[in-house]
């Protein structure tokens, strides 16, 4: 944050530079969404959607419920194809490729951008055999490799101290907010670079939430993180840019303690203060 | 407050004079079958042929050839049940045509087992050339077994949460993969329950049988699986319908009934056991 | 478990420690630019009292966004709310000593009305009373900034002696000094508000670790 005031800071003083950062920013791209429209059957449920997101950085997608935040994040992934009837239009950039492509495997896609969901979803087998999952579906057979993954995975997720000497009881034995932190790990084995949660915390108790915000925090330095969140001050705490949605529309989107402490548009606003309505 | 107390009172008794009547019949049913049938069972009755035109001897043949044809129907309506099943659920796209097939298939399973008899007898005696045999009776019955099958199986996939399939397939799984390694593993227990139960209705079942490969009198066993065969549940009709002397072999077609009352309880508590066993799998 | 916050809290009480020693060289130069009748000297306190203030800005836009992002509660609150006061508590310092450097501008060019030894002594006490009034917020040290609450008395004695000097030696035993006077009465009074100023940081501090206000309610101590 304070970082952030400098920056803005001199490049005030020096137009030069700012000309340069602003080139260097282009670069840093990770995500870009242009002119971005999602249909279920008649229904818009996103309409002319356009948002960069900068590598390793958090962006948190906040909004009223039914604001479309959910579906918007379920497309980095594809995972609205496995409903039908949907329809899309324009694209999402990945690495400057869209994830639209005919001739882009969803398979690929997925390994790329991990998804964690809303309410944890452990598979019934053990710690180990979770982790190793999308390894072995990915046709990873060596075990040593698989079996160092699982730890670094785990360590990642920071659950590894906590569960080291149960590596092959069930997942099911720990509590919510390890079995979160545990799919977290999941999605971390196959080494994605976009790392997508839908309300990760939404079904956790405040010390486990604050576990897991801390955890993407740190995993911000090797990830691009989006994060969907009924709590603003969720977005707020461990988001470095917020993008408030409402009825399907990105109504503004910016560095998280601009939207919180001077948002530019009045119904961002109004939601924030919660004089919403 | 005292009428209210009064109308469960009489709700209450209603439910259980139900509850009640249901037992009754049940308990005389088995009572009627135990008392009058254990008297002929003993190790020649299971285990001989029979003999003087059925009034002696065992039902060694009818035991045999329902536990054949019980295999023919299991390999025709379990792999094909699973299978029609894992497409509907997880296939198919959910529309109007799905609806309509699924709605066929609860129906067919309303159809009269006379009519699935006929059908057999068309289809795998004359038109596939089968005769009347083992084959053809267990096509048939395995036919008959399937809507029961598909539907037990759907159930069982619907019982697996949506979350591990979108678990999978977010860490890059196919759909087939997902379906192999995080779907079936945990409806295999389910489907195997309603496959068994299926099953041990099938194997009660004369009708289908009647004209499909069911002999009357066989004082021998198959050789194979194209011969005609002996089944319990026909031999139990004709010792109490069709005998020349019903009067004189009523305590064999009471040791009949009792030994396929025997086996068809065995099939459904093997069937309770596997569900047990494999929940508790899933569980731990 | 670590927190993010405790990152963010250490940066602030580095930048709040930073600007600290920024006033207390403003203290420290403005009184060696009185002593030497250093007009340089002095109007590089007037300029650089601008460092401080955009310091001053940026602090508090940090602060604010602490407050809008991280929800800080309790002890945590009460350190931000406090980092808050002691921001603004040090950029008034700043203020005064540049009123002491234009009063030092006012006085260069002219003799002395008598020797300043009282006056150094009050700027020393100012200066250590603000350096202790930051010791004890970053290191939670209740009993330093009871010390510093206490020895406000001192400030106060001290600059009345002063002024009482003064007025008494100088201006009513000879009316022409008063030109000469008046900016080192008012010198003194700067140095006294400094003292104060001290004196409110530390009261914040022990709200800050007991959550006690001893505002207005010196009993309480």
């Amino acid at each position: 944050m304070n970082t952030m005031i400098k920056e803005k800071k001199s490049n005030q003083k020096n137009v030069e530079q700012e000309v340069i950062s602003a080139e260097l920013e282009e670069n840093n791209m990770k995500v870009r969404v242009e002119n971005f429209n999602f249909y279920y059957d008649t229904t818009q449920a996103l309409k002319d959607i356009n948002l960069e997101i900068k590598a390793n950085s958090v962006v948190g997608i906040i909004g009223p419920s039914g604001c479309g935040k959910s579906t918007f994040l379920r497309c980095f992934n594809r995972m609205n194809d496995t409903i039908s009837s949907i329809r899309y239009e324009g694209k999402i950039r990945i690495d400057e490729k869209n994830i639209f492509d005919d001739n882009l495997d969803v398979v690929d896609l997925r390994r790329n951008v991990g998804m964690v969901f809303q309410k944890s979803n452990p598979f019934p087998k053990s710690i180990f055999e979770n982790i190793a999952y999308g390894l072995k579906i990915n046709g990873i057979k060596d075990k040593n490799f698989i079996a160092q993954k699982v730890e670094e995975s785990l360590k990642n997720a920071a659950l590894w101290d906590e569960i080291k000497d149960r590596l092959h009881k069930s997942a099911f034995a720990l509590s919510g907010g390890q079995q979160q932190r545990l799919c977290i790990a999941r999605a971390l084995a196959i080494e994605p670079e976009v790392l997508l949660l839908d309300e990760p915390a939404s079904a956790l108790d405040p010390i486990a939430t604050a576990k897991i915000e801390e955890l993407i925090h740190e995993l911000k330095k090797k990830y691009t993180i989006l994060i969907v969140t009924h709590n603003m001050q969720q977005a707020a705490r461990v988001s470095d840019y917020t993008a408030f949605f409402m009825l399907g529309e990105l109504i503004e989107c910016d560095e998280t303690n601009k939207i919180f402490t001077n948002p530019s548009k009045k119904i961002t606003e109004d939601y924030v203060t919660g004089r919403f309505g | 407050m005292k009428k209210k107390k009064m109308e469960q009172f009489i709700g209450f008794m209603f439910l259980r004079v139900c509850i009640g009547l249901v037992i009754l019949a049940l308990v005389v049913i088995l009572y009627d079958i135990f008392s009058k049938g254990s008297g002929v069972i003993n190790w020649e009755f299971l285990s001989a042929m029979p003999r003087k035109g059925m009034t002696e001897g065992g039902i060694f043949p009818a035991i045999v050839g329902t536990f054949l044809v019980t295999i023919i129907t299991a390999l025709l309506s379990i792999p094909l049940g699973m299978g029609c099943a894992i497409y509907l659920n997880e296939y198919a796209r959910k529309g109007k045509v799905t609806r309509l097939i699924r709605m066929s298939i609860r129906n067919l399973s309303g159809v009269p087992s006379i009519v699935y008899g006929l059908f057999g007898v068309v289809v795998f005696v004359q038109l596939l050339q089968l005769n009347t045999s083992i084959l053809s009776a267990g096509l048939t019955l395995g036919l008959m077994t399937l809507p029961w099958t598909i539907t037990a199986s759907e159930e069982a996939l619907k019982n697996v949460p949506q979350s591990y399939r979108d678990g999978s397939l977010a860490l890059g799984a196919t759909k087939w993969q997902s379906i192999r390694t995080n779907v079936l593993p945990y409806s295999i227990p389910g489907m195997l329950t309603g496959a068994i139960l299926g099953l041990s209705r099938a194997a009660g079942e004369t009708a289908p049988i009647l004209f499909t490969g069911a002999a009357f009198y066989l004082p021998f066993l198959p050789k194979s699986f194209s011969d005609q065969f002996m089944a319990l549940p026909y031999h139990l009709y004709i010792m109490s319908t069709q005998h020349h002397a019903i009067e004189k072999v009523r305590p064999i077609a009471y040791g009949t009934a009792l030994v396929l009352i025997v086996l068809i309880f065995c099939m459904n508590f093997v069937a309770i056991i596997v569900r047990y066993k494999l929940r508790k799998v899933k569980m731990e | 478990m670590e927190r993010h916050l405790d990152e963010e809290l250490s940066k602030l009480n580095t930048n709040l420690l930073k600007m600290a020693a920024l006033v207390e060289e403003a203290i420290h130069r403005s009184i060696e630019a009185l002593k030497k009748r250093d007009k340089d000297l002095a109007q590089k306190i007037i300029d650089d009292d601008q460092e401080i203030d955009e310091m001053e800005i940026q602090i508090e836009e940090e602060i604010i966004d602490l407050l809008a992002l991280f929800q800080p509660m309790a002890g945590d609150l009460r350190l931000i709310t406090t980092g808050m006061h002691i921001n603004a508590e040090l950029e008034r310092i700043a203020d005064l000593t540049v009123n002491i450097a234009q009063r030092v501008l006012e006085v260069a060019d002219q003799p002395l009305v008598m020797p300043l030894v009282e006056i150094p002594r009050l700027a020393n006490q100012a200066k250590l009373m603000v350096r202790r009034a930051i010791d004890a917020f970053v290191n939670q040290k209740e009993d330093i900034a009871k010390n510093v609450i206490l020895s406000d008395k001192d400030s106060n004695k001290l600059r009345t002696v002063i002024m009482k000097e003064l007025i008494n030696d100088c201006m009513v035993k000879d009316g022409t000094t008063a030109p000469r006077a008046v900016p080192l009465l008012l010198v003194a009074r700067d140095l006294e508000r400094i003292c104060d100023h001290a004196s409110s940081i530390a009261e914040d501090v022990i709200y800050m670790i007991k959550a006690k206000v001893v505002k207005h309610h010196r009993e309480r101590l």
